[in-house]
Parts: structure tokens; C-alpha cells; sequence
């Protein structure tokens, strides 16, 4: 995990396709540094020995909560699509997905 | 009411004043609107100023306090962090992507505080998405501390903390996901709690990290954040992770006094990289407890120091994910001249998103990415229940731990926005209350160089109560929380 050498423009790159977000190549070498730097730091985990141990998702003990299925207004679809970039009558649009 | 009547009032005081009719809401909403234009060019606490709508408030507000119907929170104006959804009024995370969203709902503490007939003054700067801890993360601008313009009011609720500071409000709502409620408020000499996890409801708080957050006041005194608490806390069935366990009355046992406390002393807090001058406050802030009737013992929490790597993996995950959101198609920025769907959503997210707030989305989706799943995420995961059981250990033993909120005092505008990692490392004392979902207060304990110093407290689960009696006991003894910046 400390091995952050294969931290490479490339990965770089492919995280950035991942999670949609279009960068520069100035902007992939400036994350690159400061990702490595950073997963140095981390790196410090190691030093634990874990072997045993479950993991925590939550500090309180959570357990599925579940409503009555009891049908309840929703917020007016005027509300949200004010918040909308674009829409038309009820629809929300978008570009074309499809060339 | 004069600007420099306002430097003293506290919710209390007020809650008199207006009860007694000597100040109606509409004459102290006013008062503060004033007193936010007169300094809001020096300090940048707010993003919006809902001037209208607080003048409305406040008119109900006099009408519920002359028919004898108000309660502790009635008339009284705050300002809420703005990452607080409040319907009508615009709520931005300080981030582009949502500079113009305008929430249709209220969050769940903007709805309780609303009932109650308090006045919402506006909303507070954060760094973006509540990423940071110095402010200057926001889009917008960067917020100064009142104690001295040239420097950060620490964050990521700066905004909320040089508010109070500067008597902007009587309180401010923050969000704690790392620090981001205790670190500002010590930077900026005020009073910062963070609640145990699940006590306060997150709905609309918009998330940064699901299983970190927590909503908590800022406020002049300790007694006010009791008093605050008292009206936000409680099980809310549209929060998951909220508690349905029964809210005391904090101010019940506040003057109890801490005869025969056990404050535990963990030394990891005083090891490298703390100002010797914020060390010293922080070991004369411990005689005053003992003074008091405490008794202090040092004690070790040896994995303290791997927190910091333990929030570094798991609060950038659940923000890569949380984040996923933003994709300029149902509200928010978008990119118009996109050629097609995916070209929209990625030119939304370069232009939408600020460095900081990508920064984390990346190490996240790294982290949590096939391979390294298992040496990140679930490590962290792990070691996560190593350090909460350190802590479930110490209080078997004591009724309280105290240590500093921050190894320094608030440090210049810029000094550390070119290196990450040096920023991170300002939250290495708040962070370990957050993995173990436990509360903890930064009050005022010192003044270094003209700078305040807070002295951090935490408790174990549920324990508010032993942190209110504590911090008031020792807010009562000293006078640090009357200290006012000159602005």
C-alpha cells in the first residue's frame, strides 16, 4: 500500500474517467503529486497489525430502518424542476446519449 | 441596542431582554443586520444575508413573545452554515456547483430552529463541500478572523465561527466532519460543539461523509450551546443514522460543578508539532480544572496519531461517493455547450468542483477501487475500531479527556493553501472524536500573541452533559470567553 510509484499520470487519468471528470494534462501531474504525497501519509496504517479485527462502517450500531409502506405527498414537481439547468413541461432534458 | 451592547449579549441575556420587553426581536435583528454591514467587508462570514426574511421572522417572533408563546430560541438571530438546506434560500456549499440551488425543503434543524421562532440572519461561508480548514476553499471568498483580518478563522465552518466571534449573531449552526466545528471556533475564541454522532438529525445537511457528520452549535458560552443543543437534538425518522435514545435537559446538570471528575490527560496530544505557547495554555487551562476539584491524570492513547491516515481514506470515499450527484442534469451548475451527455457531465464536474473538493473525489474512488479496496478502505475501516475501542477503554476509566483543539493558532490568509497535507494536519487533534463518533467542545482557554487558544474536551457516546459541566464549570472560573475581537 506504501508502493506509490504505481501512481502513474495514467491512473491518474483513468480515476478522472471514473468518477466523470474531464481534466487537464497540467491538472493530472498536479494531482499526481499531491495524491502521492498524501498516500505516503498513509501509508502509516500498515504499522497495525489488523489481523483480527472486524471493521467499522458506523460509530453508532446502526439497523435497517424501514417506514410503514404508507403512500406520502412528494414535493411538487414544480419544486424541483426549478432547480432544473433545462427542462421542457414536466421532463427534465438532457443532451443526446446516443450519437 | 449599540454595536458594542451586542459584543456582550449571549443568548440568555437576550432571551431576558426580549421576555422582559426592555428589546422586541424586530429592534435586535435590526441591531445585527446593522452590525453585519458595518463589518462584513473586514470579516466575509456570509454567503447570503436574508435580510427580508429575518425582518419577518422577526415580526412573528414579537408576536409568539407578546402573546407569552415563545420559547428559549424565540426572537433570537442566527446564522446557519451553508451547507444547511433552508428552503427558499439559496444554499451553496461555498461551491459553484450549487451557487444558485435553492432548496424546496428546510433541513431538519433549519425546520425545528424555524418553529421555534428564531430569526435566521443568513448563511455562513465553508470551504466547498466542507472540505478544509481554513475557509479559503470557498468559490466565493475567503473569510478573516476578527482577532486579525490577515489570518484564516480556521474551518471548514469559518464562516459560522468568525460570526459569532465578530457578534454578527448569537449563534451559528456548523457541521463537523473532521474538526470543522471545534478547529474554527478555537481559532476564533468561541464556544464549538461537536455532538455525538446520530444526536442531531443530518437531513439536509447536504453530505460530505455519511459516517462522520455531525451538526453542532457555535456560540459565546457554554451555556448558550446547551441551550442550543436542547432544541436541535432529538431522533428525527428521516435520518437513518439518528438516535432514538431520549434528550436530557443539558443545562439540568450544567452548574453541577466537577468535584471528583477524572479528566484523563492523553499525552499523544502534546507531542511534535504543537506552539509552546499553545501547549502552555493548555496545561494551565488543566490546573484550573484541578482547582475545580478534577483530578487530572495523564494517560496514553497510543493510536492517536493514525487517525489522521484512517479520516484521509474513509471521509474522501464516502465524499467520492456522496458526490456523485453533481452532474448538472437535475439541479445545479452545467456546462451548456457540451456536445453530448457525458462531455456535460465531465465539463460540469472540471468547472463545478474546486481542486480541494476533486482532490478527495479522486483518493476516494482510489481507495475504494478493485485492488486496493482491501488495503485502504477496509484497513481504515479497521483500525477505525481499534481507535474506538482505545477510546470505549478510557472512559471505563474517565468522565472526561482534555487536551488542546489545535496545535496552533490561527495561522495567515495563503501560508497553507499550496500543501495539502500541512493543511490536513491542522484537524490532527479533532479528527479522533469524529472515527469514534464521540462528542467533543472547544472553548476559549487562552490567548497567545493576540490569538485565541481552545482547549478541546471530549466524552464518551452520549456523554454532552459531563462536556457542558466541565467547560461551564471552567468557563465560570476564567474569563478567556469575554474576549472580543476589536472589529
Amino acid at each position: 500500500m506504501s508502493n506509490n510509484d504505481d501512481l502513474t499520470s495514467e491512473a491518474i487519468r483513468h480515476l478522472a474517467s471514473l468518477t466523470r471528470i474531464s481534466m487537464s494534462d497540467e491538472e493530472v501531474e498536479k494531482m499526481r503529486d499531491e495524491m502521492s504525497n498524501i498516500l505516503d501519509n498513509i501509508a502509516v496504517l500498515n504499522e497495525i497489525n489488523t489481523d483480527s479485527v472486524d471493521p467499522t462502517g458506523h460509530s453508532v450500531d446502526l439497523k435497517s430502518v424501514l417506514r410503514d409502506d404508507v403512500s406520502k405527498d412528494s414535493l411538487p414537481t414544480a419544486d424541483i424542476l426549478s432547480n432544473a439547468p433545462n427542462y421542457d413541461e414536466d421532463l427534465i432534458k438532457i443532451k443526446p446519449v446516443f450519437e | 441596542m449599540n454595536q458594542d451592547d451586542l459584543k456582550n449579549l449571549t443568548i440568555e441575556k437576550a432571551r431576558d431582554l426580549l421576555d422582559s420587553r426592555q428589546i422586541s426581536s424586530l429592534e435586535l435583528t435590526e441591531a445585527y443586520l446593522e452590525r453585519i454591514e458595518n463589518t462584513e467587508s473586514d470579516v466575509n462570514s456570509f454567503v447570503t444575508v436574508s435580510k427580508e426574511t429575518a425582518i419577518n421572522d422577526a415580526k412573528n417572533a414579537d408576536i409568539l413573545i407578546d402573546s407569552g408563546n415563545q420559547n428559549l430560541l424565540t426572537g433570537i438571530p442566527l446564522q446557519l452554515k451553508d451547507n444547511l438546506c433552508t428552503s427558499g434560500i439559496r444554499t451553496t456549499c461555498s461551491s459553484k456547483m450549487l451557487e444558485n440551488f435553492i432548496p424546496p425543503y428546510d433541513a431538519f434543524v433549519a425546520e425545528k430552529l424555524k418553529n421555534q421562532g428564531a430569526v435566521l440572519l443568513g448563511k455562513g461561508n465553508l470551504d466547498e463541500f466542507a472540505m478544509g480548514s481554513s475557509t479559503e476553499n470557498s468559490a466565493f471568498q475567503s473569510t478573516k478572523n476578527p482577532f486579525d483580518i490577515t489570518r484564516v478563522p480556521g474551518g471548514s465552518s469559518g464562516g459560522p465561527a468568525a460570526s459569532v466571534s465578530a457578534s454578527q449573531c448569537l449563534f451559528s449552526l456548523g457541521s463537523d466532519t473532521g474538526g470543522s466545528i471545534r478547529q474554527p471556533a478555537s481559532l476564533c475564541g468561541v464556544v464549538g460543539l461537536k455532538p455525538t454522532y446520530g444526536r442531531v438529525s443530518r437531513y439536509g445537511l447536504i453530505a460530505f461523509a455519511s459516517s462522520l457528520d455531525q451538526i453542532g452549535p457555535i456560540t459565546h458560552t457554554v451555556k448558550d450551546s446547551a441551550m442550543v443543543l436542547n432544541n436541535i437534538a432529538g431522533f428525527d425518522s428521516k435520518d437513518s443514522t439518528s438516535l432514538n435514545v431520549p434528550v436530557p435537559n443539558y443545562l439540568d446538570k450544567i452548574d453541577h460543578g466537577i468535584k471528583g471528575f477524572k479528566i484523563g490527560v492523553p499525552k499523544e496530544y502534546f507531542q511534535k508539532g504543537i506552539d509552546p505557547g499553545v501547549e502552555k495554555i493548555i496545561r494551565d487551562s488543566l490546573k484550573v480544572l484541578e482547582d475545580l476539584g478534577a483530578e487530572i491524570s495523564e494517560i496514553s492513547l497510543p493510536l492517536t496519531s493514525y487517525a489522521l491516515a484512517v479520516y484521509y481514506i474513509i471521509a474522501p470515499s464516502e465524499a467520492s461517493a456522496n458526490l456523485t450527484r453533481y452532474d448538472g442534469v437535475k439541479y445545479g451548475f452545467n456546462y451548456s455547450n457540451a456536445e453530448n451527455m457525458w462531455e456535460g457531465i465531465e465539463k460540469t464536474r472540471q468547472f463545478g468542483f474546486g481542486d480541494e473538493v476533486k482532490r478527495r473525489i479522486l483518493l476516494g474512488t482510489y481507495a475504494l477501487s478493485s485492488g486496493y479496496y482491501d488495503a485502504f478502505y477496509l484497513k481504515a475501516q479497521k483500525v477505525r475500531t481499534l481507535i474506538r475501542k482505545e477510546f470505549e477503554d478510557a472512559f471505563q476509566s474517565y468522565d472526561v479527556l482534555a487536551m488542546p483543539t489545535s496545535p496552533s493558532t490561527a495561522f495567515k490568509l495563503n501560508e497553507k493553501m499550496n500543501d495539502p497535507m500541512q493543511m490536513y494536519l491542522n484537524d490532527i487533534f479533532t479528527i479522533p472524536a469524529n472515527i469514534a463518533g464521540i462528542p467533543s467542545i472547544s472553548i476559549p482557554a487562552g490567548m497567545n500573541n493576540g490569538l485565541p487558544v481552545g482547549l478541546q474536551m471530549m466524552a464518551g457516546a452520549l456523554q454532552e452533559e459531563k462536556l457542558f459541566q466541565t467547560s461551564y464549570a471552567f468557563e465560570q472560573a476564567t474569563d478567556w470567553h469575554k474576549i472580543k475581537p476589536d472589529i
